[in-house]
Formats: structure tokens, C-alpha cells, sequence
């Protein structure tokens, strides 16, 4: 039975994988001079806002372990791991707001 | 902008991605025989004095990562029973991170296919080892704490199930070649000094992202495969 079940889902796995491309099709649009000023507004102030505020927050993050390293010097190693996965994480969230700039910038 | 790969020289200039696997792959495998002969002398167990490859991985594999694996996982034996795959990645993608590094070679990752092929491995198992862990009590994990509130709570865990192989491979492919992307315009603007500086962060970007990939790929093992003790 545990075999049926992954089979299972690797093969719904498989389905989701090939059908993926034809959903990802997206119809062309115009391109006057109006739409290529709102594309080009639109992917300039996402990243923009996108890496202030994570700027922030890993500003915070940092804060956070330098906190806890003054407060114990001796766990340092201890709290530089899940500090560099905490900010890996915030900038993961950054890296998808740059791939919907660089989706929009090519449509210029 | 115009790249310049070793593998135009043969002509191959389409395939550089897959070559560029299929290297990575040929060092590693070197790598391993060089290690397994090394380790099947007498005193294998001293480490050498001079550096070399073994020395290397046994820092990395050892020091680091058994460790590391050990903390996230919480016991030995797990450690053990799923080092291969995750091992396998990290070193995997760090060395396909670090080709691009060398001048002349496009990075394995940084074409969309090889992240997806590596998230979309990880998320088959770690379904399966939480099917083989828990048997069909592993779908209670999607029900959510209280029973009534399982359909609403259903879709939530399903969409953030099927949201994680998206955002490992986004991530990862993402990093590489936008850092490739910035150090090649970087080189554009001033040409002989500064894209040094870029160098050295493609360097570090490119451990970090291997590593986040394995730690995360721990941490949904970890989640998947937890028996469910009685939290009330």
C-alpha cells in the first residue's frame, strides 16, 4: 500500500510538472506608449519597495543576534546559523519580487 | 550580453548547461574514487598533513554537515539514514554554483531547469519518507490541530506543500544568475578593478545558497517525518 501511494504522488508529481508550461502561456498585449510607461513605472518602484523593506527586516534580524552574541559570546556559533537562514529566507523574498521586474522589463 | 564558454571551442555552445552538469558530476565521481582510495589504506584514520582533497571533504562532510544534520534531525541514525540525499545536493549545487565562478563557464544552476530538477527530487521525498515514516496517518499533518476546521485547513497546508518546491528552485536559480547577471554588468561599467569585489560575493552567494537549500530540505524531512506526540 505505501508503494501505491508514492507512486501516487510522484506520478501527480508528473502531471502538475507538464502542465505547468501551458498554464504559465500568457496572450501578448499592446505595446503603446502608456502601457511601456507603466511597465516600466511598475517593475522600478516593486523592487524598489521590495528591497527597502527587507532591508528592514534584516536589519532587525541582525540586531536580534548581535544582541544575543554580546549577551554570550561563547554561543556565537549558535546564533550565526539560524541568523544567516533567517536572512537567506527575507532575501528569498526579494529575489521573487526581482523576477516579476525582470518579467515586466522584458515586456518593454 | 555575450558569454564566452570553454565548450564553444568544441562547437557544443547550446548544451552548456547539461555539459556543465555532466562535469560536475565527472569531479565529484573523481573525487569519490580518489577519497575511497585514500580511506582504504591502514592509517586512514589520522588525517593527512598536507591538504588535499580528503581533507576537504572530511571538514565538510563531518564537521559540518553530520553535525548540523545531527541537530536538525535529532538523532544519529536519522542523520545516517538520510545523509546520501542530502549531502548529495549540497555538494551537488555547490559545485555547480562554484563553476561559475571560473572564468569561462556557465554555472549549471543558472538555467532554470537544473533548480527545478534538484526541489522537485527533494519534495518527492521527503512526501515518501513522510508515507514510509507514518504509514497514512502522515496526512493528519494536513488536517491542522482541530478536526473541524480540516477543510479550510486542507487547502491552506496544501497550497504551502506545493509552494515549497517553487520557492527552492526560484531561490536558487534566482541567486545564480542574477549575480551572474550583476557581475557581468559590473564588468561592463568599470572593467579592471572593482568586478574583483562581485567575485568574491558570486563566492560567498554561491556556498550560502547550497547551504540554505540542504538546511531546508532538512527542516521538511524533519517536519514530515515527526511522530505526532500528544500536544494537548
Amino acid at each position: 500500500m505505501y508503494k501505491a501511494i508514492s507512486l501516487l504522488s510522484i506520478f501527480g508529481v508528473a502531471v502538475l510538472t507538464a502542465l505547468v508550461p501551458d498554464i504559465a502561456m500568457a496572450a501578448e498585449g499592446g505595446s503603446g506608449d502608456l502601457t511601456k510607461l507603466g511597465l516600466a513605472i511598475g517593475a522600478g518602484i516593486g523592487i524598489g519597495i521590495a528591497a527597502g523593506i527587507a532591508g528592514y527586516g534584516q536589519g532587525i534580524a541582525t540586531a536580534a543576534a548581535l544582541t544575543g552574541i554580546a549577551r554570550n559570546p561563547s554561543a556565537s556559533s549558535k546564533i550565526l546559523t539560524p541568523m544567516i537562514i533567517g536572512l537567506a529566507l527575507i532575501e528569498s523574498l526579494v529575489i521573487y519580487a526581482l523576477l516579476i521586474a525582470f518579467l515586466l522589463q522584458g515586456k518593454i | 550580453m555575450e558569454h564566452f564558454s570553454w565548450f564553444t571551442l568544441l562547437g557544443l555552445d547550446k548544451y552548456d548547461y547539461i555539459l556543465g552538469s555532466i562535469l560536475v558530476l565527472i569531479l565529484l565521481a573523481l573525487a569519490g574514487f580518489k577519497i575511497r582510495s585514500a580511506l582504504s589504506r591502514d592509517d586512514s584514520v589520522l588525517p593527512d598533513e598536507k591538504f588535499s582533497i580528503k581533507t576537504i571533504f572530511e571538514i565538510l562532510t563531518i564537521d559540518f554537515l553530520f553535525d548540523l544534520l545531527t541537530n536538525v534531525l535529532g538523532s544519529r541514525e536519522n542523520a545516517k539514514r538520510y545523509f546520501p540525499l542530502l549531502a548529495g545536493s549540497f555538494f551537488f549545487i555547490m559545485f555547480a554554483n562554484l563553476l561559475g565562478i571560473v572564468p569561462g563557464f556557465l554555472p549549471p544552476t543558472g538555467n532554470f531547469n537544473t533548480p527545478v530538477a534538484c526541489s522537485i527530487v527533494i519534495f518527492v521525498m521527503y512526501n515518501y519518507y513522510g508515507f514510509k515514516e507514518n504509514g497514512l496517518s502522515y496526512l493528519k499533518h494536513f488536517a491542522g490541530p482541530v478536526i473541524f476546521l480540516a477543510p479550510l485547513m486542507f487547502i491552506i497546508e496544501l497550497v504551502s506543500h506545493f509552494v515549497r518546491p517553487v520557492s527552492l528552485s526560484l531561490r536558487l536559480f534566482m541567486n545564480i544568475s542574477g549575480d551572474h547577471l550583476v557581475l557581468g554588468v559590473f564588468t561592463n561599467l568599470v572593467h579592471y578593478v572593482v568586478p574583483a569585489i562581485f567575485v568574491g560575493l558570486g563566492i560567498f552567494v554561491s556556498l550560502l545558497q547550497a547551504f540554505i537549500f540542504t538546511i531546508l530540505s532538512t527542516i521538511y524531512i524533519t517536519l514530515a517525518t515527526a511522530h505526532d506526540t500528544a500536544i494537548e
